[in-house]
């Protein structure tokens, strides 16, 4: 146990805990013996962008040591993994096996124990849903009531409110779920380029219920008619004879690692305004008008971020943050208000996505509800930007909407409980599980959740 | 909790009649600030600033008798404020006292006194406070010193060597810290007008106790180790600091 200081993703605001790296599910689980005065917090790959996986002058439990898989049964493609397998392991090993994750978000290095934490969700949501929509049960390890099964029947509370709650529920140990069957390794891609904001939404409007999966990338840098020019990415899963006579021969082939390191002395700041907008403009440049069938990889299409390592220092010493909303369908106008809002301020955006999403499910305090969802990166030293995100949380608010917890790093409590209607029924099951409320992190105190 | 922006939640004073601490802890609570404890030698005096507080929205306000010149309490004080309001993002340590350098000359006990004031007091003050942002993980400790002592001057020799100790001081409490998650930073006003430099001829870069706050804000956003306010005084002290000791008494002669 050392004493270490932790970030989120973005960088942004280091507290130091003691920090324990269990070997097994089972050195996992007595993490929780004996409890600081401040508690204990659970962390895997590090990768929500704010301050979920810190515990200041506690204890962190780093998940990724109690990994692997626990049971698979390659008949049903049902698998069970321990909590800090990462969904690039799972890739790895399942790929080639013909299965694939039920879902996955713009990165694969994240946990499966986060996987639950943030109930997430990637570019199928408007089909398929959130993780724990594929989540048919898990073990878990609580202050009450030590080790359980918990499954939608056995504890319908504990599981849905486990489901999104940012870990302050139990310790996830680990997780059953259902993947889904692929006949290739590859995707199927259409790409549209649209002009502007409206074109996007209309388009993806009319026509994702045809995709699997369904993004759209969002210039933030452009302004005037320009205004929300979007690239429109949508695909499923190919077929063996869509592929060509070499890829053929091993159809499941899977090959994913990260190719571009960031230099060790990286400059200060690679991703400044200057060279934002430039890379926006190219970026926009070279993708197709219109394009169909066109065959993708599974990194290239799902993460390409992945492809250079430690990406959140391009931003320099002050660090970034994302956020992320979503607003009803319905409030289109909301959606337009933000874009331009993001267009007209004098931030700093590279990694906008835009996505429709579909039905949410019972996760007390899982994010995703039926409507828009925008994410964006900022340079957490950006002038005006506290004042510009406090404007437009109001606004998403009064549109009936919310912010995603894993990208959350400084919006106020009354936001936070003002977008999840649910958050009384949560504390209640956590009063229950957590009575002394050993579970604890920064998160939870800055949004006075715990 | 600090967020990313560098918003705090909680905000404690040590010297709660300092013009600039209080016009920090303004602006701090048109924010996100919500909890407020200011500690004072006459905190009774506070009532109008507490309730000034509460209606801009900070929900616990609360006082504290504390006097720099008693450091054998200071530890129970401060452990006691933790112990009370639970984390606390930032600690401005703001008292002190700039006394009259002729007084001193003709009373030496009362120019003692100001440096056990200023920074003996300052001393077992920030190390309470230090050990109780150890103990909760994060936090940032500002110390409220002075260009005075940054280089010295024969007109308030007394005043200058105290905020000088001060200053060494809290460099050195901010680098024992590193890893801790808690922070020093060190503030280094120029001249200010406050109650405390009334009726006094105002030296160059003068300024006033809302420049100096907003350097505070900003500062805490940006994670500085030392804040220079107005900031201009970083380059004319980087320069006034190597003077030869002849120049520097005709420069500094006021």
């Amino acid at each position: 146990m050392t004493r270490e200081l932790l970030t989120g993703w973005g960088r942004t605001a280091p507290t130091a805990a003691d920090v324990v790296h269990p070997m097994s599910v089972d050195e996992l689980a007595a993490g929780l013996e004996r409890p600081p005065e401040r508690g204990v917090a659970a962390r895997g790959l590090g990768r929500s962008y704010g301050d979920p996986a810190q515990n200041a002058g506690g204890r962190v439990l780093d998940t990724t040591g109690a990994r692997g898989l626990i049971d698979l049964d390659l008949n049903r493609g049902v698998v069970t993994a321990a909590a800090g397998t990462s969904l690039h392991a799972l890739m790895r090993w399942l790929v080639p096996l013909g299965w694939f994750v039920p879902v996955t978000p713009g990165t694969r290095y994240v946990t499966v124990g986060g996987a639950i934490a943030n109930d997430i969700h990637g570019k199928n949501h408007h089909g398929a849903g959130s993780w724990c929509n594929h989540l048919l049960a898990m073990t878990m390890a609580t202050p009450a009531g030590g080790k359980i099964t918990v499954t939608p029947q056995s504890d319908p509370d504990l599981f849905w409110a486990t489901a999104g709650g940012v870990g302050l529920t139990g310790l996830v140990l680990d997780a059953t779920f259902q993947l889904r069957r692929i006949e290739t390794s590859r995707l199927v891609i259409d790409t549209d380029r649209t002009r502007d904001l409206d074109e996007v939404m209309a388009l993806m409007t009319e026509g994702d219920d045809r995709y699997e999966y369904s993004v759209a990338w969002i210039d933030l840098m452009a302004r005037g008619a320009s205004v929300g020019r979007s690239i429109l990415d949508r695909g499923r899963f190919a077929h063996v004879d869509e592929l060509s006579a070499k890829q053929q021969r091993d159809p499941l082939a899977y090959h994913a690692a990260a190719i571009l390191p960031m230099p060790f002395v990286a400059p200060p700041k690679l991703l400044n305004p200057l060279t934002v907008r430039a890379f926006n403009e190219v970026w926009y440049r070279r993708a197709p008008r219109r394009r169909r069938g066109h065959v993708a990889t599974i990194p290239a299409f799902f993460h390409p971020l992945d492809a250079i390592h430690d990406w959140n220092r391009g931003y320099g010493p002050a660090g970034f943050l994302q956020w992320q909303c979503v607003v009803p369908i319905g409030a289109e106008e909301t959606m337009r208000h933000i874009v331009e809002a993001f267009s007209a301020s004098a931030t700093t955006s590279l990694v906008n996505v835009l996505k429709r999403f579909g039905p949410g499910n019972e996760g007390m305090l899982s994010f995703p509800q039926p409507g828009w969802t925008l994410s964006v990166d900022l340079s957490a030293d950006a002038p005006g930007l506290a004042r510009l995100l406090d404007r437009l949380d109001d606004e998403v608010l009064a549109a009936g909407g919310r912010l995603y917890l894993a990208k959350d790093s400084r919006m106020r409590p009354s936001t936070m409980a003002a977008g999840y209607a649910r958050l009384d029924e949560w504390r209640a099951v956590r009063r229950r599980v957590d009575p002394d409320g050993i579970l604890q992190h920064d998160l939870g105190r800055r949004l006075g959740l715990v | 909790m600090r967020d990313a922006l560098g918003a705090v939640q909680s905000v404690l004073v040590l010297g709660g009649g300092s013009e600039i601490a209080l016009t920090t802890v303004r602006k701090l609570v048109g924010d996100r600030c919500r909890t407020v404890v200011l500690a004072a030698r006459r905190p009774d005096e506070l009532a109008g600033t507490v309730a000034e507080l509460q209606a801009a929205g900070a929900t616990d306000v609360d006082t504290v008798a504390f006097d720099a010149l008693d450091p054998a309490s200071h530890e129970k004080i401060i452990d006691g404020i933790f112990e009370a309001h639970g984390d606390i993002d930032v600690v401005l340590l703001a008292f002190g006292v700039l006394g009259d350098q002729k007084e001193f000359d003709a009373d030496p006990a009362s120019a003692a006194q100001a440096i056990a004031a200023n920074f003996g007091g300052a001393v077992s003050a920030g190390l309470a406070v230090a050990h109780n942002l150890r103990k909760q993980g994060h936090g940032t400790l500002v110390v409220l010193s002075s260009v005075a002592g940054e280089r010295v001057r024969k007109d308030n020799f007394v005043y200058g060597s105290s905020k000088a100790g001060l200053d060494g001081f809290a460099q050195g409490l901010g680098d024992s810290l590193v890893g801790s998650g808690a922070r020093v930073m060190v503030v280094r006003p120029g001249f200010v007008h406050t109650k405390m430099t009334e009726g006094m001829d105002a030296a160059p870069f003068s300024t006033t106790p809302d420049v100096v706050a907003d350097a505070i804000v900003e500062g805490l956003h940006k994670r500085r180790d030392v804040v220079w306010a107005p900031s201009q005084l970083r380059y004319v002290f980087s320069a006034l600091r190597h003077l030869p000791r002849p120049v520097w008494r005709k420069v500094s002669d006021r």
